[in-house]
């Protein structure tokens, strides 16, 4: 019954995209051809996010604390 | 308003001032406003003095003048714009398959041998026919089978190419409920007495004489109509003509000419576009129904006359509709004969849409406004909506009709109408005035009337965003986005109603809507087996975008910010 439910709720979300991205009026090759694309832009998005998004938080962290915390300490370390 | 030092001369001319600061159109409160000067005129205006009272809009209305145009939403807007890019895309892919020969092309192109000429076939209204409109192309030009009254029969076709072309597969969708006829008083039948009537003169007179009415066509009907036109319009004489689009496109060149001004509301049907050109005035182009851009056009045509010579302008034409057919408006016709009396102008009203729809005796506008037909020097309309024939019309006073007589094209060259047409429009328009001894004209009026609110209300309460005038029989509802224009036909016609649905070239490209006619052919079951149907289809399709959910009543209290607001 919930598998059934959800399985509308999935088909009426799509018939929405379909509408919303006006893909709606276009031929099936058409349409299989903007959700590759989408699909693809999207993939890569969410895999180059995955991929670099923790390292540039890490070093955003680190400057960040060596901006607060350490700085001055380790330049002067640094000098001499 | 700009205007400063001279609003505070009189109390007259605060008044007036006030009539120009209204925001018109599509603000969606204007009768606040309304309601606001008619109490404002009382404060300020003595109401004795006759040009206060001119000026002073509040007071021309008789009756609230409800007209609303919802902003459209901004994530709306944005998606439809969306859409349309990535349609274009697409577009542009085509083509090139196209060019490039790997796609056969099945439209009108440029042929090789014309490749250097100039390009036909490259504008963007081609564009859009070929990789727009065509993939959605079954929701348009349907062909019936029945007539088409409150319910029409389809031929039901289908297309194996996606819309390039269509095959008829022998069967017929029967009894669709007609949402997209001008057929409001519901005379487009073919039983009853108007086709009797037409039947007789048929085996009487035939179909038609094939020569003008200034040669041998001239029947005794022809007569006839003209007097009773002139009656129903309350004019000294009228005259009609054979279609109603060269009655606009013929007419205006006769009583316009070079010198002449004319002032065309900005989305005038293409008749009196083509009959404004065709008389080579100088035009120009007033704000939809703005009484502010067509004062000012006015003031400025009469203060500064014809460009470089400054003679003043010969005449000064103003041309409005009654009711505007895409946007389901009415024309404020008190405050446009107000400046016309002001301005010393000449109005020319076309009445297609309004006569027979409008007014407590389907009188049109002039009626629904309870005005004076002699005020508006040209009374046009047509025969072909409310009194289900086909023609046109032109009333006003006995002089005009007789120069129109001699001088006009389609009356000199066009043949003469076919009798049992005008048999058709005769017996109607005596229904509807009460000639024949019945009340079923008065009745049909009336169920219009309510039938009109009605749906209106319902259409208002389910959260579509519906255009134009409470009074107006034309119900145009936003789609805005193309896939829906295309989705809103084709599910309305699954559940078996016919609707007609409106995009770019008819209208701005994001504003498409599906525009219903109310007749008085409907019944309430109908209509409310329509609502449902599009309430249905709204939710499936996500068409409720309104955000005024609850609806100001006619009595809402004026608040003062929108006076205010509308000040400035
Ligand atoms: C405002 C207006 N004027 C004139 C016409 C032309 O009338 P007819 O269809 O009788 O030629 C129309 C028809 O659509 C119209 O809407």
């Amino acid at each position: 019954m919930d598998v059934k439910n959800l399985k509308e709720y999935l088909c009426w979300l799509y018939y929405q995209y379909l509408l919303i991205t006006g893909i709606y009026v276009l031929e099936p090759w058409e349409q299989s051809i903007f959700n590759t694309v989408l699909f693809t832009m999207v993939a890569m998005v969410i895999y180059t996010s995955y991929v670099f998004v923790p390292i540039h938080v890490r070093l955003a962290l680190e400057f960040f604390s060596g901006l607060c915390g350490g700085q001055p300490e380790s330049t002067v370390a640094l000098m001499n | 308003m700009t205007e400063s030092s001279e609003n505070k001369t009189a109390n007259g001319e605060v008044c007036h001032r006030a009539t120009n600061g209204i925001k018109p159109g599509r603000n969606g409160l204007v009768k606040n406003h309304y309601l606001y000067q008619q109490q404002q005129q009382q404060k300020c205006c003595h109401p004795d003095e006759k040009v206060h009272h001119v000026a002073c809009n509040g007071g021309l209305y008789s009756r609230p003048f409800n007209e609303s145009f919802e902003e459209t939403p901004m994530l709306v807007a944005v998606l439809t714009y969306m859409g349309y890019g990535i349609l274009t895309i697409f577009g542009y892919l085509r083509d090139f398959l196209r060019d490039w020969k790997i796609e056969k092309c099945h439209i009108a192109r440029e042929r090789e041998e014309q490749r250097d000429f100039v390009p036909l076939y490259q504008d963007f209204e081609n564009f859009y026919t070929r990789n727009l409109y065509m993939r959605v192309r079954d929701s348009w030009n349907r062909p019936i089978c029945s007539v088409p009254g409150a319910k029409v029969d389809l031929v039901e076709r289908v297309s194996h190419d996606y819309n390039w072309t269509f095959d008829y597969t022998g069967k017929v969708v029967k009894d669709v409920i007609n949402m997209g006829s001008y057929n409001y008083l519901g005379f487009a039948e073919n039983t009853g007495v108007c086709a009797d009537a037409a039947a007789e003169v048929t085996t009487k007179y035939g179909i038609g004489v094939s020569s003008t009415r200034q040669e041998m066509g001239n029947l005794d009907r022809h007569e006839e109509l003209e007097k009773l036109v002139a009656k129903f319009l309350g004019v000294e004489s009228a005259m009609a003509f054979g279609m109603g689009f060269a009655t606009n496109s013929m007419n205006i060149p006769a009583l316009t000419g070079k010198g002449c001004l004319i002032l065309s509301d900005e989305l005038n049907h293409a008749s009196l576009v083509l009959g404004a050109r065709l008389s080579g005035s100088t035009i120009r182009v007033f704000k939809h129904n703005n009484m502010q851009s067509l004062e000012k056009l006015l003031r400025d045509a009469i203060v500064h006359g014809q460009p470089r010579t400054h003679r003043p302008w010969k005449k000064i034409l103003i041309l409005v509709e009654g009711i505007y057919s895409m946007e389901g408006s009415i024309v404020r016709l008190p405050e446009v004969i107000a400046l016309k009396k002001k301005y010393k102008a000449y109005l020319y009203l076309d009445e297609a849409h309004s006569i027979g729809a409008l007014g407590p005796n389907g009188r049109g506008v002039v009626d629904y406004f309870g005005l004076d037909s002699r005020d508006v020097d040209i009374m046009m309309g047509t025969f072909t909506k409310s009194f289900g024939a086909a023609g046109g019309y032109i009333g006003g006073k006995k002089e005009l009709i007789d120069y129109l007589r001699t001088h006009s094209h389609s009356a000199v060259y066009a043949t003469s109408m076919s009798p049992p047409v005008v048999e058709q429009i005769i017996t109607s328009m005596k229904c509807i005035m009460g000639e024949d001894g019945t009340t079923i004209g008065r009745d049909r009026v009336q169920q219009l009337a309510e039938n009109t609110t009605y749906f209106r209300r319902k259409l208002q309460e389910m959260g579509f965003i519906i255009y134009g005038n409470d009074d107006s029989p034309v119900v145009p509802m936003m789609l805005y986005m193309p896939a829906k224009i295309g989705a809103f036909g084709r599910e309305m016609l699954k559940r078996n109603i016919g609707v007609v649905v409106v995009g770019f070239p008819a209208t701005p490209i994001i504003e498409s809507r599906a525009r219903f006619c109310i007749s008085a052919a409907h019944t309430k079951e109908m209509l409310d087996t329509a609502l449902s149907v599009i309430s249905e289809v709204g939710d499936l399709l996500q068409l409720k975008y309104s955000r005024h959910r609850i609806l100001p009543s006619l009595d809402r209290p004026f608040d003062e910010t929108t006076y205010e607001e509308s000040e400035d």
